[in-house]
């Protein structure tokens, strides 16, 4: 589904090399999760892949299903089936959440030459993804995370996955700033949407998330590249030993 | 001081076209206004006040052409109940206008000349006040040869607003307008304005609110590119009155909207507002003074301005604190969006403040669409265009939100976004 191969990315404004080769294959179907210490990369691997601007990528290239992500804009990515779940979720005050949600699912649906969804469906589809991610009618008609609790933002974010149906979700550390319970409903919304033919990146610094949201392959990642790649039981490792270990080990 | 020559040159060439109407009972206001307005004079680029605004397109002896625009857009405010007024190049039109007729409130028109008349004592007393401490010369000017206009007195509260709406029909055409209200205690009325109205256009509202009675005013200015507008609102407010005014302004090569509010009774609340959008050859002028002089009154000041084009923007803001005017809750923002580099904001808050128990607040900012809640948008799909004018809604929400009436509030949010998908360009 996703593959990136020798990807070399640096900061558009200072000569800063942040990806040095990564090469990462995420199959339809399964989860793959990345861990790894503060500044490894973790979070510009998953701007690179959805088109922030302010990175320049040197070398390498990255597919979804066959697709050059990185020649597109980040519309059209989303068009093509990438999602990314924010870390920070923007605000957007003086637009509806409900229209934010149409807007884009209408806007995909377009760009994929498919017809536009009618409101009514759109209002029966959105409430009941809303209902099973505990999101209230008030959370649909506020602006855009405008006075959002952390895990009000979060569920949010997997509302818009849920709605938009994407062949790949990268989930850029979910879990920060959420409390047990969040993180279970959160979870338990990314694991309804596993389907045999959707990929998932789950980024993470804790293996706690992973107790909810199981992967199939974890991946550890040090200064701008993969380093480490193995079953769930790699995540157990780190949370008992940290990443020192590990670091040692390939050094 | 005496008048500069360019000065008394400029205001005799102006007034040379100009002719007092058949007063009535407004003649002796009409009279005085015209003797202020040869006092100080037509406004001059070097004016304090008009440093931001060059007046001459608005004091020139003949207006310039402006052509009209068409569309087939829904007539603004066509889904509400509303009793209509309808002026075309600042003429009356009684056959597309509502009877003026309406349980609780008399509706009069200036042009009807009597001899004795409620709006005496009114008509031109507010701007007279407002002349002082600033200047305000194309207001007086209205005064004296205002040749039509509407006087409506709500005695109580109406079943339905007020639809001034200003057609423009005659691409030369100079109007001149002048509407009194006056607002009983207890009474509430809303009026809506909406239209081009001419090529120049001068228009007044004087305002007179009692204690515990409350005026909405809802305004657009569209769509003409080339015309020209000078507005001024006069509003005085008595105890625990009420005055709101909100105005969306798109287009138009030069408008300037000055607002003086007096709160004389305590207690009271006076909100304005105005969120503007202009793209290339625009020019638009907030200039608002609100003066507190009673007791634990509140004021709020709120404007935003989508620039792009070259577009400019002007805000001059003030807020008089007077001596015994204890307990002022004053506010003040004024924030401008510009989507390039070529367009302008200039902004001139101001406060002046002679009580010590008070609380105000004033802010200005000029900033560019936010990149992160735009990569936001486009990570959803949304196209760049599109979720541009997402954000600029967004950003144009805050003054919005000043209208009190939601159904107003979306009339307005549809009429911008009709403006923003005119001018996507994709």
């Amino acid at each position: 589904m996703l593959e990136i191969k020798n990807l070399h990315v640096q900061l558009e404004e200072e000569d800063k090399q942040i990806l040095k080769g990564v090469d990462l294959t995420v199959e339809a179907g399964k989860v793959h999760a990345i861990m790894g210490p503060n500044g490894s990369g973790k979070s510009t691997l998953s701007y690179v892949l959805s088109g922030k601007d302010g990175y320049e990528v040197t070398d390498g290239e990255a597919t979804l299903a066959g697709e050059d992500l990185l020649d597109m804009e980040p519309e059209e990515r989303a068009a093509a089936g990438l999602f990314l779940a924010f870390q920070y979720p923007v605000e957007i005050p003086g637009v509806g959440n409900m229209t934010f949600l149409r807007t884009a699912v209408n806007a995909q649906r377009k760009a994929r030459g498919e017809e536009e969804m009618s409101a009514a469906d759109f209002l029966k589809l959105v409430r009941s993804k809303a209902k099973e991610l505990k999101i209230d009618a008030d959370m649909l008609k506020r602006p855009v995370n405008v006075g959002f609790s952390g895990g009000e933002k979060k569920r949010n974010e997997i509302l818009q996955m849920a709605m938009l149906e994407p062949k790949m979700c990268i989930l850029d550390e979910t879990d920060s700033g959420l409390d047990v319970d969040a993180m279970k409903l959160v979870s338990e919304g990314v694991n309804a949407l596993r389907d045999e033919g959707r990929g998932f990146l789950v980024i993470t610094h804790y293996q706690r998330l992973l107790d909810h949201i199981k992967p199939d392959v974890v991946h550890i990642m040090a200064a701008g590249r993969i380093v480490k790649t193995g079953g769930p039981e790699l995540a157990l490792e780190v949370e008992q030993n940290g990443y020192a270990d590990i670091l040692a080990e390939i050094a | 001081m005496a008048l500069t020559q360019v000065k008394q040159d400029a205001t005799a060439a102006r007034l040379a076209g100009l002719s007092l109407p058949e007063g009535g009972w407004s003649a002796g206001a009409r009279k005085d206004a015209l003797a202020r307005l040869q006092a100080m004079g037509l406004p001059h680029a070097r004016d304090e006040y008009w440093k931001y605004t060059k007046p001459a397109g608005l004091v020139a002896a003949e207006p310039a052409k402006a052509a009209i625009f068409t569309t087939d857009e829904a007539p603004m405010f066509d889904g509400l109940d509303r009793l209509k007024i309808v002026f075309v190049d600042g003429v009356f039109d009684a056959e597309t206008s509502d009877d003026l007729a309406l349980e609780g409130i008399t509706i009069d028109r200036l042009a009807d000349v009597k001899d004795i008349h409620w709006a005496n004592g009114l008509y031109g007393v507010l701007e007279a006040r407002g002349q002082d401490p600033v200047e305000r010369p194309l207001a007086a000017l209205n005064t004296a040869f205002a040749t039509d206009g509407i006087l409506i007195h709500a005695a109580k509260t109406p079943s339905k607003p007020i639809n001034l709406i200003y057609r423009h029909g005659d691409e030369s055409s100079d109007a001149i307008l002048h509407h009194v209200v006056k607002v009983d205690s207890g009474a509430s009325l809303t009026i809506l304005e909406n239209g081009p109205a001419a090529a120049r256009f001068n228009k007044c509202l004087e305002a007179d609110i009692a204690d515990g009675g409350a005026l909405h005013v809802v305004r657009t200015q569209g769509r003409d590119h080339e015309r020209q507008a000078a507005t001024h609102m006069f509003a005085r407010l008595g105890k625990e009155s009420v005055f709101k005014a909100f105005t969306l302004t798109v287009n138009g090569v030069l408008t300037r909207n000055e607002c003086v509010i007096e709160l004389t009774g305590d207690d009271a609340v006076a909100h304005v507002a105005g969120a503007c959008m202009g793209d290339g050859d625009f020019h638009h002028d907030d200039t608002v003074f609100v003066t507190h002089d009673a007791v634990n009154c509140e004021s709020r000041q709120v404007f935003k301005k989508v620039l792009r084009n070259g577009a400019t923007g002007v805000f001059q803001g003030k807020i008089l604190v007077k001596p015994d005017a204890q307990k002022t809750d004053g506010y003040q923002i004024s924030q401008s969006l510009l989507l390039d580099e070529d367009s302008q904001f200039l902004a001139k808050p101001e406060l002046e403040i002679y009580a010590d128990d008070v609380a105000c607040s004033h802010g200005s900012t000029s900033g560019a669409i936010d990149e992160d809640a735009l990569f936001y948008l486009r990570s959803r799909g949304v196209p760049h265009a599109i979720a541009q004018d997402l954000l600029v809604l967004s950003f144009l929400a805050e003054a919005v939100e000043e209208i009190e009436d939601e159904a107003l509030q979306e009339e307005i949010l549809t009429r911008a976004e009709a403006w923003l998908s005119r001018h996507r360009k994709d």
